[in-house]
């Protein structure tokens, strides 16, 4: 397709070097853990934002934090580009390499190091699994509690790089608030520990910055994460809505009136047929909305909750109200959502968009991103987590058809400007990529971005880490 | 304290940071000043006052966020929630007490110290409540960061960067955070009569009950009559919070009262109760005693709270109380403030760091009132600093150990 979105100039001298620089790199790591042959880099030149691909240089495997080290020494040194990965999930293209890069999987670093219940603590290495945290010390009655989608292949590295959130984050907040420290690699391969178990620690919050940082600063190879008791029961409840935008306003109701679920998940009428094909999870077909709300705790806690949640939804006109009878039955609405992309991606070719409203602005966007779409001859379907506000329509398309393509962007750049231009933001999840790289000066202004990448050079001062992310390329430092 | 500055907006801010630096002169920020004690002594040409920089900009109720300018007083902030029924989650510590001041706080004040209470280590410090902030650097410009949505990934995260930089990255204009409503029931249990090592145990196995404890501190016998004018029944007291709706309350409160009563004998203590205990927790009581005696805010994992103090024991005269489940020991000493060796049991337990919160002017001078940090990651924090603040012109000598040092010993190698 014609791409809109450019990387940057690959160096030619990097390029040139190529057989010298994989020679070099092949002697910094054990036998196996070092890919350069095209059929070996094929599955590394795109991520979950399919649409774009670059083939990289080479892709390094790294078992250890000193392996890490060495090699960004290496690259810094010869000012080689190095794109960080973990699953390579990224709706966002925050992993897509570049011809000139060399790729830092951490997918071999996969091994939990301590899990320390008296403190409630995992640490574990950058390439676990978000949900292999959750499994370790589910017996135990804990769980770690940000939980994207994805979470089956993502890992904690690729979470912090994005600072992801997930269904259960109204409650439980999303991956920063959940990361007590990092052991992390700099540009130059300086290892150096950010926070650990004692919280709040001294000096500026650098965790804090490094969460969210989508690459740039540095590649984490070990994480302290936070762990949780798990509640007594939970119970997803459907409700289901004549209109979207009257789900949309019963969300903001629900939160006003001071209760908090764990989770409210919205989806469309095209969302929930999506999903009910796929899933079987006994979504009603006869309505044009549906929340799904969780409430947690004892059986008579969860009683009381649901019942002040009930009164608000009557208020909104709630046409269908249905509790699951047994556990298999949340199992399967929990299914049917989380596996509302993948089933999407069976029917059509789909982009994500991950903007963010106030609540009091949903029922307005969900009808604007409609009139929106429509304009541009597409179809959306909406799945997302509502009480937080985070938006995520699903544009769908055929990527194999130019025109299409083009106009899904067209319709996607328009949808996040209504976001922003709500009060809202461009990314709530997601993180920017290459994505909505020109979008951020629709959020921000120039003085806001270049104060960004000053902090950002504090780090990386020759930009050499996932360089051709998140800020625009044009009004960037002369390096 | 003279105070040369006091302007009224966002502009009026960064003339005076602009025409600073141009003198290649200083600048020390204050707030209510209630917090000057905090952090070392800053040596500055000018000082500026956010006083004038006041008032809630929005307050959206149903959408639990408020919008204010950095001056603003907290007791106005205070009493905008208490009409709503909502609460800051992360509890802010009123350091008058301690430090024996008086004036007023600010929200800019509280977000520039990240200033966190009890509730902290289950729903975050006030830097996981601060979503968006405006703010003048370095150069005289003003900058936004974050929003005002609960979730943003829109960029680098400059939000958490300004929470708790002790107004040396620039200073707050605007801040944007999150609220939470007002738990409407709340009771205590109180275990009685153990020991500080026992309490760190009874307190994780609380955590790890499925009842949600909101506050978890240990009183030792030495403070315990100085809560509640004595109220609390005798021996040490292990308090364990409970917050949410009514009839949960009730129901945890049993559920807990049971999981902890083998340990000790239980009494429970009722709303109001509650609001005024941990109120007392959060703002040190027994230590506002209008004395300078040496005071450290010492964070640490839990189960290394009791061990440090039983340590420091053999070595000097200390008294202690714990929050946090036990990770936050609040540590007066009995007279030299012993720096040295309070950071060298902290680093061979464990790990975690040391604020020297209250001390003698000289001893303030002299010792890093914050954790000095490993050379690499001090030397970055200085590049993060230079990039906000490229003159050095705000409050120089507050967060000292933080990036002076590395300066120093960078110049030196
Ligand atoms: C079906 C589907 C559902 C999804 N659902 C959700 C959801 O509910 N919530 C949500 O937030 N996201 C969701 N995502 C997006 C994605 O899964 C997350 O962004 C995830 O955190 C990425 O993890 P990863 O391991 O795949 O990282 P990658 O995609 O490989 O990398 C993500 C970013 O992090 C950087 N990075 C990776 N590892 C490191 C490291 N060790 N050190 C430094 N930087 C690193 C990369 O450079 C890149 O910028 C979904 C994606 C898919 C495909
Ligand atoms: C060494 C030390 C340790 C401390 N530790 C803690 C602690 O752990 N927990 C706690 O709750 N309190 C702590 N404090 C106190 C805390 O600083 C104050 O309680 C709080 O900041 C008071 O608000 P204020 O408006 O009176 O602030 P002030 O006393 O006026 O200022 C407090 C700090 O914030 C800065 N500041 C104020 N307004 C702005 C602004 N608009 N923009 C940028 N910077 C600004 C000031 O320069 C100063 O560094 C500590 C104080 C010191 C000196």
């Amino acid at each position: 397709m014609a791409e809109t979105i450019g990387f940057l100039q690959p160096k030619q001298a990097v390029i040139t070097r190529r057989r010298e620089i994989v020679a070099d790199l092949a002697d910094l790591l054990p036998e196996g853990c070092l890919i350069s042959d095209e059929r070996g880099l094929k599955p590394f030149e795109t991520d979950a934002f399919i649409a774009y691909r670059r083939m990289p240089l080479a892709v390094a495997l790294p078992e250890t934090t000193e392996q890490v080290a060495a090699l960004l020494k290496y690259c810094s040194r010869y000012g080689i580009p190095v794109v960080p990965r973990g699953a390579g999930t990224s709706l966002s293209g925050g992993a897509i390499p570049q011809e000139d890069a060399v790729v830092i999987g951490l997918s071999k670093m996969s091994r939990i190091l301590d899990i320390d219940l008296f403190n409630r603590t995992a640490t574990i290495q950058a390439g676990v699994t978000n949900l292999n945290i959750s499994e370790a010390v589910s017996a135990d009655g804990f769980f770690y509690a940000p939980d994207p989608s994805s979470q089956l292949a993502c890992t904690i590295g690729g979470n912090i790089g994005m600072n992801s959130g997930g269904a259960h984050c109204l409650k439980y907040g999303v991956t920063t608030n959940n990361l007590l420290g990092v052991r992390m690699v700099l540009f130059d391969g300086t290892v150096i520990e950010l926070g650990g178990k004692a919280l709040d620690a001294a000096g500026y919050d650098l965790l804090g910055l490094v969460c969210g940082s989508e690459g740039q600063l540095g590649i984490v190879t070990e994480a302290t994460v936070r762990l949780i008791a798990k509640p007594e029961g939970a119970r997803p409840v459907l409700f289901g809505f004549a209109s979207s935008e009257a789900a949309g306003a019963c969300v903001a109701d629900v939160i006003g009136s001071g209760i908090i679920p764990v989770a409210i998940e919205f989806m469309d009428k095209p969302a929930i047929e999506i999903c009910e094909a796929f899933a079987h999870a006994g979504y009603p077909l006869d309505v044009e909305a549906l929340l799904i709300i969780e409430v947690e705790g004892s059986e008579p806690e969860m009683d009381a909750m649901l019942a002040s949640i009930v009164a608000v939804a009557r208020r909104h006109g709630v046409a269908t109200i249905k509790e699951c009878q047994s556990a298999m039955e949340a199992a399967a609405i929990w299914k049917g959502r989380k596996s509302a992309f993948g089933a999407t991606g069976r029917i059509a070719d789909y982009i994500c968009m991950d903007g963010t409203v106030p609540l009091s602005q949903l029922s307005h966007v969900l009808a604007r991103t409609g009139e929106i779409v429509a304009r541009y001859g597409l179809r959306v379907a909406n799945v997302f987590h509502a009480g937080d506000g985070n938006m995520h329509p699903l544009i769908l398309y055929n990527i194999n058809d130019p025109e299409d393509a083009a106009r899904a962007e067209a319709a996607g750049n328009d949808i996040l400007k209504l976001c922003v231009d709500a009060g809202g933001c461009l990314t709530g999840e997601h993180g920017v990529g290459i994505e909505k790289r020109d979008l951020m000066l629709h959020q921000y202004n120039q003085a806001d971005l270049d104060q960004q990448m000053a902090a950002r050079a504090a780090f990386d001062p020759h930009w050499i880490l996932n360089p051709s992310k998140v800020f625009p390329l044009e009004g960037r430092p002369a390096a | 304290m003279i105070v040369h500055f006091e302007p009224a907006s966002e502009e009026g801010i960064a003339t005076v940071v602009r025409a600073v630096a141009a003198d290649k002169a200083s600048l020390a920020v204050i707030g209510g000043n209630t917090r000057s004690g905090l952090g070392n002594p800053v040596r500055a040409d000018r000082v500026l006052s956010t006083r004038r920089l006041s008032g809630i900009v929005s307050y959206n109720p149903a959408e639990m966020t408020i919008t204010a300018l950095a001056g603003t007083p907290m007791r106005e902030i205070e009493e905008a929630l208490a009409e709503n029924r909502q609460m800051l989650a992360f509890e802010p510590v009123d350091h008058r007490p301690i430090f024996a001041s008086s004036g007023e706080p600010t929200i800019g004040g509280v977000f520039a110290a990240n200033v966190s209470g009890p509730r902290r280590y289950v729903a975050g410090a006030a830097r996981d409540s601060l979503l968006g902030v405006r703010f003048v650097n370095g150069r005289g410009e003003a900058i936004k960061a974050g929003g005002r949505v609960m979730k943003n990934v829109t960029g680098l995260d400059l939000v958490k960067l300004q929470a708790g930089s002790h107004g040396t990255l620039g200073i707050l204009t605007e801040v944007t955070f999150r609220v939470l409503p007002l738990p409407p029931a709340s009771e205590t249990i109180v275990v009685s009569g153990l020991n500080d090592a026992e309490a760190a145990a009874v307190m994780a196995e609380a955590m790890a009950q499925t009842v949600e404890v909101s506050g978890a501190a240990h009183l030792p016998e030495s403070v315990r009559g100085r809560f509640l004018e004595g109220g609390l029944p005798d021996g040490a007291a292990t308090v364990l919070r409970l917050e949410g709706l009514e009839a949960s309350v009730a129901l945890r409160a049993e559920k807990l009262a049971n999981a902890v009563g083998r340990f000790g004998a239980v009494t429970r203590l009722d709303g109001p109760q509650t609001s005024k205990l941990w109120a007392e927790i959060r703002d040190v009581k027994p230590y506002a005693d209008g004395t300078k005696k040496p005071l450290w805010r010492v964070s640490v994992a839990p189960s290394l709270g009791h061990q440090l103090v039983a340590a420091l024991r053999l070595q000097t005269g200390v008294d202690a109380f714990y929050d946090w489940q036990g990770g936050l020991v609040w540590l007066r000493m009995e007279a030299d403030p012993e720096a040295e060796l309070v950071r060298r049991y902290i680093k061979v337990l464990g790990g975690g760091h040391a604020t020297l919160v209250r001390a003698e002017d000289g001893y303030r001078a002299a010792i890093p009132a914050f954790e000095p940090q490993p050379l690499a990651v001090a030397q970055l924090s200085e590049r993060v600093r230079a990039s906000f603040d490229p003159h050095r012109i705000f409050n120089p000598g507050r967060m000292a150990a933080v990036s002076e040092t590395a300066t120093m010993e960078h110049g030196r190698k």
